[in-house]
């Protein structure tokens, strides 16, 4: 029973850790068809740009708004300069986002060094709790509660507010909702700078728990594409439930069956995308 | 034609020249590599160029091919040619299982899908270690050849690598000339107006997938003879992506496009590093600007430069409109 | 343009001293410079490694003025990138471009494979300031390859026993990364443990790239008197953080990279009392190592760990071999039979010599990790002298059975 109870626990936290990964990169794809491959570089830079906010002096809450703040705007920036000249063309943003994660990924080494650093958790955060039997630290309840919040705000902006309104217009057709006037260069910006914000933010999140270390970015980015497609892409909730089933079927995959500890995470995928090859909760592309 | 085999036929003589004038066997084992890449790459462009499935996991088929001839030629001790048709037919077959899977997806399904294949290999050449060495791989993979055919010299291992890569350029160029190369471009651009005038769009997305995996078996193949050790970093996401970026930095859809592009980073790999410290910076930089200058890579950027510059002259201007993709 | 390559002339940078050494020595302005090609890393996973080996290779040129037996040192540096096909490259760049006399390098154990028959056939001394693989100094020994450091078991042997027979410990559970240096270390820490009448109750392998190790350290077992830890690069910060997090329940003994120096400066109380076994330790009271570690520490800000000391001993390896041939490093033969008999009478390790595979014989300490000077230390609470890669078993009989795995040798006690 224990190990039930504390491996389902384990499996929630890193669910939700996959869930503050893969949001924003699903929010991108959905509305602008971008699969923005620097995702997993800029989780990364959030990670030490929070690490070197809290290095400075601020607070843990100050450090992850500060970094999802700079990882955001760095986000609109790629957008407006960059992605924005290449709209609809799968090929050269692939090139693209994997040429500026290599740029990201370098300078943060040049910048920080190699050494592997722990970002501790903010001190009420700190040490475990006992549920049952079974042991469990404090820092991983809040992140399972903490995704679940920024899930809960994401649809919450998606299904009840004007902007959500807009986003799901566009997503459904931009063209038309060029027409009723929407102004879709703001909107993809917008969504971009979110999109990446939550990026950063999920990098100073799961810092304490992956610590932040160069080639963070190369473990965390094939993670957030298999969420999205297990989900389904550009859907919210299918964001949320791809998270969720990855987080358990890694979990109890490992522990259950170790000799297949490396391909458990694709078993699966390959099973559902044979099946429903827009993944669990996606529309048909194109 | 011959107008259009000229360039390469020069470009393959300065390769094989190469011997002629190094002053050091170094720059005839980076040639053989840009061969090598160039043929990988050439195999992936007939997915991502010509058949619009982009791959995110094509170094599962020379990753098939290099564990398979290592350790038949290793462990198994079998004669190296041998050894290399078994590591073919071999890929070939687990290719076609492969395809069954991946072949039910296209866009951003079939990226993933062919990630998740490769990502199982790796993972059994990972986890599989009585087998497979682990991370430490498999060395001491004899090359073939002896007296008549000095494979362990550099040179010859170099020309032996071009003959392979203008049979890829003979070979793929037919194709791509060919009615099914043209079918299969018009399943690119419009599937399903392909299926409803009657055409097996399955069956002719299944021979370009065949295709890429032969001719990505070939440079596994000479990849696990040139470096003469396998191990399971060359099926890492990475080495995918580094294929990827040489087809669409050169320009996919192009023959001389994935030669070029993989020429470009193979050389700053191996040779800008001489110099440049941060040469991994260098080669992201590389691609930002390829893309806003030749979106549609290097080959393609160029002729339309060429292009422009007639059109500057008082002939009629040649007709220039980007293709429409129907699905992206 | 060669003037701008990255390799440098260790010695430029302090003319006077060179034109003192000039001047005792004439005939080194004659003679070319010694020329040593370095393989480091200096991007990705593995780049902190790579820049503490440049920091150990750059003091022991500095120490040297940057001359070797008489003769200028040029050093060649090139980064591995830590991929196998990228080494070999460089290794042919190093060999075929650059014509060096000796390679030091490369970091991993699985470069220095990729380098392995290429070196055979080349045949260019090759010194590891890192790459521990066991059989590359025992199965699959290179006449052209010498280590400077211990085999990835080598210290482990010396834990194992010392958690049976000092430590009195019983029931032990394993976990150690899912690659080859994880699976020699725990093989070796096992197997002495055992014969000492430990048990090894539960093995773990988390995957060298786990993005979380709750689900494993949730499996580790409480009813043991220890977990046993062998971790490489930044994978031992993390999961002795995260076991923290866990509370801890069961003491941990480790392996040397688990607690190396080189990551101690980014751990935090969790490494407090974890208790490990290396082939160096920067407290430890060796003839020359208190001037080494003071030297670096003054110089880089920072205790010298595993790579540290690694490259600066694979350098010093080398200035005694130049030593012993006079400078004549052109003949490769009498320059690797010079490297294959080097003996140190001090340094970071203290005495050492090379066993006739080309492995050194070294101290090996048991040592705990305590705060002392504000900050984290490994303070030694027992030395093990001459250690050998083979540790108390014979050569033949060792060198007979299979090399070190994840399954070998068998584990009899798991489940108990």
């Amino acid at each position: 029973m224990t190990f039930w109870v504390s491996q389902s626990l384990n499996a929630l936290a890193l669910g939700g850790l996959l869930f503050m990964l893969a949001s924003g990169f699903s929010l991108i794809f959905g509305l602008m068809r971008v699969a923005n491959l620097a995702h997993g570089a800029l989780f990364m830079l959030g990670a030490y740009l929070g690490l070197a906010a809290v290095k400075a002096g601020f607070g843990f809450w100050a450090a992850a708004a500060t970094a999802a703040v700079a990882v955001g705007l760095l986000g609109g920036i790629i957008e407006r300069t960059l992605l924005r000249r290449l709209a609809g063309r799968t090929l050269p943003q692939v090139l693209l986002t994997l040429g500026l994660a290599f740029i990201i990924a370098d300078a943060c080494l040049m910048t920080w060094g190699g050494d592997p650093m722990r970002l501790p958790p903010p001190p009420e955060l700190s040490g475990a709790v006992r549920i049952g039997d079974a042991v469990f630290p404090r820092y991983r309840l809040f992140v399972i509660g903490a995704s679940a919040a920024v899930a809960l705000g994401l649809w919450l902006l998606v299904e009840r507010t004007r902007a959500g309104a807009m986003i799901r217009a566009a997503v459904d057709d931009v063209g038309m909702a060029r027409a009723i006037g929407v102004s879709a260069s703001t909107l993809f910006t917008a969504v971009f700078c979110l999109g990446t914000a939550l990026a950063g933010l999920g990098g100073v999140i799961g810092g304490p728990i992956l610590s932040v270390y160069p080639s963070l970015d190369q473990d965390m980015l094939p993670l957030a594409l298999l969420v999205v497609i297990l989900g389904g892409a550009g859907s919210l909730v299918g964001a949320f439930v791809g998270a969720y089933a990855i987080g358990f079927i890694y979990t109890f995959g490992q522990v259950l069956v170790p000799d297949l500890a490396y391909v458990i995470l694709f078993l699966p995928m390959i099973a559902v995308l044979s099946v429903a090859p827009q993944g669990l909760f996606g529309r048909r592309l194109g | 034609m011959s107008a259009r085999v000229l360039p390469f036929a020069v470009a393959l003589a300065a390769m094989a020249m190469v011997p002629l004038f190094s002053t050091s066997p170094f720059y005839v084992n980076l040639t053989s590599q840009v061969a090598i890449a160039a043929i990988g790459a050439l195999g992936l462009n007939v997915l991502v160029g010509h058949a619009g499935l982009n791959s995110l996991g094509f170094a599962v088929f020379p990753g098939l091919t290099a564990y398979l001839v290592a350790w038949l030629s290793t462990v198994g001790g079998i004669d190296p040619v041998a050894a290399a048709l078994f590591a073919l037919g071999g890929t070939m077959m687990v290719s076609a299982l492969f395809a069954l899977v991946a072949l039910r997806t296209t866009g951003l399904g079939f990226v993933m899908i062919t990630m998740a294949l490769c990502q199982i290999v790796w993972g059994a050449a990972y986890r599989w270690t009585s087998v497979t060495g682990g991370d430490n791989g498999l060395s001491g993979v004899p090359r073939p050849g002896g007296a008549w055919l000095p494979l362990e010299k550099p040179e010859y291992f170099l020309w032996l690598c071009l003959i392979v890569l203008a049979l890829a350029l003979i070979q793929l160029g037919r194709f791509f000339d060919s009615p099914l190369g043209v079918a299969l471009r018009g399943t690119r651009d419009q599937p399903r107006r392909m299926g409803a005038v009657g055409y097996d769009v399955w069956r002719i997305r299944f021979v370009a997938w065949m295709l890429a995996a032969a001719w990505g078996a070939a440079a596994g193949l000479l990849y696990a003879w040139y470096h003469q050790f396998v191990s399971p970093h060359m099926m890492a996401v990475t080495a995918s992506a580094e294929v990827l970026l040489m087809v669409v930095a050169g320009g996919a859809g192009t023959l001389a496009g994935p030669l070029i592009g993989a020429a470009l980073v193979v050389l700053l790999k191996n040779l800008a590093s001489i110099w440049i410290d941060r040469w991994v910076m260098l080669l992201g930089f590389t691609f930002v600007v390829i893309v806003l200058l030749m979106p549609d890579g290097i080959v393609p950027g160029f002729s339309r430069l060429t292009a422009w510059l007639k059109r500057l002259r008082p002939t009629p201007a040649p007709k220039l409109v980007p293709r429409e993709r129907a699905d992206g | 343009m060669p003037t701008l390559t990255k390799r440098t002339v260790a010695c430029s940078w302090l003319a006077a001293t060179a034109l003192s050494a000039l001047a005792a020595l004439p005939a080194a302005a004659q003679q070319p410079p010694i020329k040593v090609g370095f393989m480091t890393v200096r991007s990705g996973a593995l780049a902190a490694g790579g820049k503490q080996m440049e920091q150990g290779m750059e003091y022991c040129l500095a120490e040297r003025n940057g001359m070797m037996g008489g003769r200028k040192v040029e050093l060649i540096t090139v980064d591995t990138a830590g991929q196998p096909a990228t080494t070999k490259t460089r290794a042919q760049e190093l060999v075929e471009r650059e014509r060096v006399n000796a390679i030091i390098g490369p970091l991993a154990a699985f470069e220095a494979l990729a380098i392995d028959d290429y070196i055979r056939q080349v045949g260019v001394p090759v010194i590891s300031p890192s790459a521990a693989a066991e059989d590359l100094t025992q199965r699959k020994q290179n006449p052209w390859f010498v280590r400077a450091v211990g085999t990835s078991a080598q210290a482990n042997h010396a834990l194992g026993e010392y958690a049976a027979k000092d430590l009195k410990l019983k029931r032990v559970v394993t976990i150690g990364d899912d690659f080859a240096f994880g699976h020699e270390a725990t093989a070796g820490f096992q197997r002495a443990f055992e014969d000492n009448g430990g048990k090894v109750v539960q093995k773990l392998w988390p995957p060298l790239n786990v993005a979380d190790y709750g689900s494993y350290i949730s499996q580790i077992r409480t009813d043991v008197d220890a977990v046993y830890a062998a971790f490489a690069g930044g994978n031992g910060l993390r999961f002795l953080q995260q076991y923290a997090e866990y509370g801890a329940p069961v003491k941990v003994i480790a392996q040397m990279t688990t607690v190396d120096e080189g990551i101690l400066k980014s751990m935090g109380k969790e490494a407090v009392g974890v208790i490990s076994s290396g082939w160096y330790t920067a407290t430890q009271d060796v003839p020359g190592n208190k001037e080494f570690a003071a030297g670096i520490r003054a110089k880089y800000g920072a205790d010298p760990g595993y790579y540290t000391a690694g490259a600066y001993a694979a350098c010093a390896f080398l200035d005694a071999a130049v030593k012993a041939v006079d400078g004549k490093v052109e003949d490769k033969q009498a320059l690797m039979k010079a490297l294959r008999s080097v003996k140190l009478e001090k340094g970071p390790y203290g005495e050492v010599t090379l066993d006739e595979y080309g492995n050194p014989i070294m101290n090996v300490t048991i040592r705990k990790t305590e705060e002392k000077d504000g900050r984290l230390q490994n303070v030694v609470i027992k030395t093990y002298p001459k250690v050998t890669q083979f540790w108390i078993y014979d050569p033949k009989a060792f060198l007979a059975d299979p090399v070190y795995s994840r399954d070998y040798p068998p584990a009899k006690n798991l489940g108990q």
